[in-house]
């Protein structure tokens, strides 16, 4: 049988897409393993409230695709913003209200209330737009969409496809993952998370407030979340209360590859993971005909396995020793 | 002749772990420009009181005072912005940030970083200066307890707090960084040292403190306590 290349190509282009929106959650979960190593089994339904959030907000302007596009383009922009400012805040209250109060507790506590935070989250989604798939507002005509750049806009003769709407995934991901590497290095806030990440009590010692840096690492960890549900409802074109759990487990995977607490990392497994996503959904077929995307979950879980067993500090895990 | 106006004082301060009473009624007051000793053995409460006074701890019972102000039950990032700057045990550097990161962390409180305030730890501790770009978790125990005396005078405060500079480290090493301490001071910093290595402490210190068990047992003169029976006998390994 013989290597398809271009068929390669088309799922890589689709893995890379995949790839940004699970970057983008799992830098939600490294941020805040990073900070106060907890697990935060209630990000993928902070994901999930940003997709539902961004409809809300297409719903409340009221545009359609009968609207013009300066309408359309400045109402998914408002989208994208208020769904990171949503789930960030969400993000931000659970902190504030159940895992702030339980810092000194044993582990278990708090993965205990994420679990059920995960849960209230599912459940207030359940409410607002019922148990079934949500298609939101058809706001990108399919003409649109679907329009192949490399051909429409490149003029190239090729049988690739890169949607637009691909395109913009990677679009709206590069500049907020650029965002976030400048406030991580480049600000006051950013090192005083870094020093919190290191050694909580030192960071006290140098005036720094750990909860109020804490509950910052939860607002933007939560935002990135925000940001990629608005993109998952446009690129799925579905949206729905469980879609988190999926999402969320497959981000989490992507952080762990990565190395949990680092940023790059956390990137990295993102696109690797969304690539062997696509690849097991769309090109695997090629050499064992039975696969499909049935099979997916077992592969990225398998991996996540094999990752803990013998590579536990991930692919770009800190080794400096802490103390000499 | 007036008695200066006390830096920081401990009145009866009573801290706890949990259920355990840690510090059972500890009184201790620093003067402007003193270097204070804090002696005594392992588990007899010397960093439990520094833990008090930079609130990482709050005592449940008795008052911390820094000039007029009671801070026993602020939050230690308040007060390290009032001036109280403290090395902890064990060093705590910021392991995977370099040595100038570390300092840049130390003057967290003041806002910026002030070129002439790293000068200063550079021309106190040269080796810094090599080292600045190096990650600090890379760098020997000495080096690191260096950073982490730097990284505390970064903020420019009023007190100093020394936790175990001496510890795990090479008898050489020992006599620099005690050097160093004896030359912060004469520049004007007020420091509160704890030590388990009593003869090196008592030798730059003014005064002295001995605590066992959550009980100031001893206080005195530096020069006083090097002559005390009971001090020699338990701390100084004479017989």
């Amino acid at each position: 049988m013989d290597f398809n290349l271009d068929l390669f190509l088309q799922i890589l282009i689709i893995g890379i897409t995949y790839g940004a929106m699970i970057a983008l959650i799992a830098l939600g979960y490294t941020l805040v393993y990073g900070i106060v190593e907890l697990i935060n089994f209630a990000h993928g339904e902070v994901f999930m409230m940003g997709a539902f959030f961004t409809m809300q907000v297409v719903l409340w302007v009221g545009v359609t695709s009968e609207s013009a596009t300066v309408a359309v383009v400045g109402a998914l922009a408002l989208a994208l913003l208020a769904a990171m400012a949503f789930s960030g805040g969400i993000n931000y209250f659970i902190d504030r209200v159940a895992y702030r109060r339980l810092r000194n507790a044993p582990r278990l506590a708090p993965l205990i209330a994420a679990i059920g935070f995960s849960f209230i989250l599912q459940n207030i989604a359940i409410y607002w737009r019922g148990s079934n798939p949500v298609t939101p507002e058809a706001v990108i005509p399919l003409e649109i969409r679907s329009l192949n750049i490399l051909t429409a806009w490149f003029g190239l003769d090729t049988n690739l496809r890169v949607r637009l709407i691909d395109f913009l995934v990677v679009l709206v991901t590069i500049p907020i993952l650029i965002g976030l590497s400048w406030f991580v290095y480049r600000t006051r806030t950013g090192a005083a998370m870094r020093a919190t990440a290191q050694d909580r009590e030192a960071a006290a010692l140098m005036g720094i407030d750990v909860n109020r840096t804490i509950g910052t690492a939860f607002l933007i960890g939560g935002a990135l979340a925000g940001a990629a549900g608005m993109i998952a409802v446009y690129y799925l074109n579905s949206a729905r209360f469980q879609m988190g759990f999926q999402y969320g487990l497959f981000a989490f995977t992507a952080a762990v590859l990565g190395g949990i607490g680092n940023l790059s990392g956390a990137v990295l497994g993102g696109f690797l993971i969304g690539i062997i996503w696509a690849m097991s959904d769309g090109f695997i077929r090629q050499f064992i005909p039975e696969w499909g995307a049935q099979w997916t979950p077992t592969v990225i879980f398998g991996l996540l396995i094999l990752v803990l067993v013998f590579r536990p500090s991930g692919l770009l895990g800190e080794q400096v020793p802490d103390r000499a | 002749m007036t008695a200066p106006q006390p830096m920081l004082d401990l009145h009866d301060v009573h801290t706890y772990y949990g259920h355990i009473h840690a510090l059972k009624g500890v009184s201790i007051t620093v003067n402007q420009g003193e270097i204070v000793t804090l002696i005594g053995s392992n588990g007899a409460g010397k960093s439990t009181t520094l833990k008090t006074i930079s609130g990482l701890l709050h005592p449940r019972r008795g008052t911390v005072s820094l000039f007029d102000r009671q801070i026993g039950n602020q939050p230690a990032h308040k007060v390290a912005a009032m001036g109280v700057a403290h090395a902890p045990e064990g060093r705590r550097v910021f392991s995977r940030m370099t040595v100038r990161e570390n300092l840049e962390m130390g003057a967290f409180t003041l806002g910026r970083v002030d070129a002439a305030d790293m000068e200063r730890v550079f021309t106190l501790f040269p080796r810094l200066q090599e080292r600045v770009n190096q990650q600090a978790g890379t760098m020997s125990g000495g080096e690191q307890q260096m950073l982490a005396i730097g990284r505390a005078l970064m903020a420019k405060p009023t007190l100093l707090l020394l936790d175990e500079p001496s510890m795990g480290l090479a008898p050489l090493m020992v006599e620099a960084i005690f050097g160093v301490i004896k030359d912060i001071n004469k520049l004007g910093m007020t420091v509160l040292l704890v030590e388990q290595n009593a003869l090196m402490a008592l030798a730059v210190a003014n005064r002295g403190y001995v605590i066992q068990t959550g009980h100031i047992v001893l206080a005195d003169s530096a020069a006083a306590l090097r002559q005390n029976e009971m001090v020699r006998k338990a701390y100084l390994g004479e017989d």
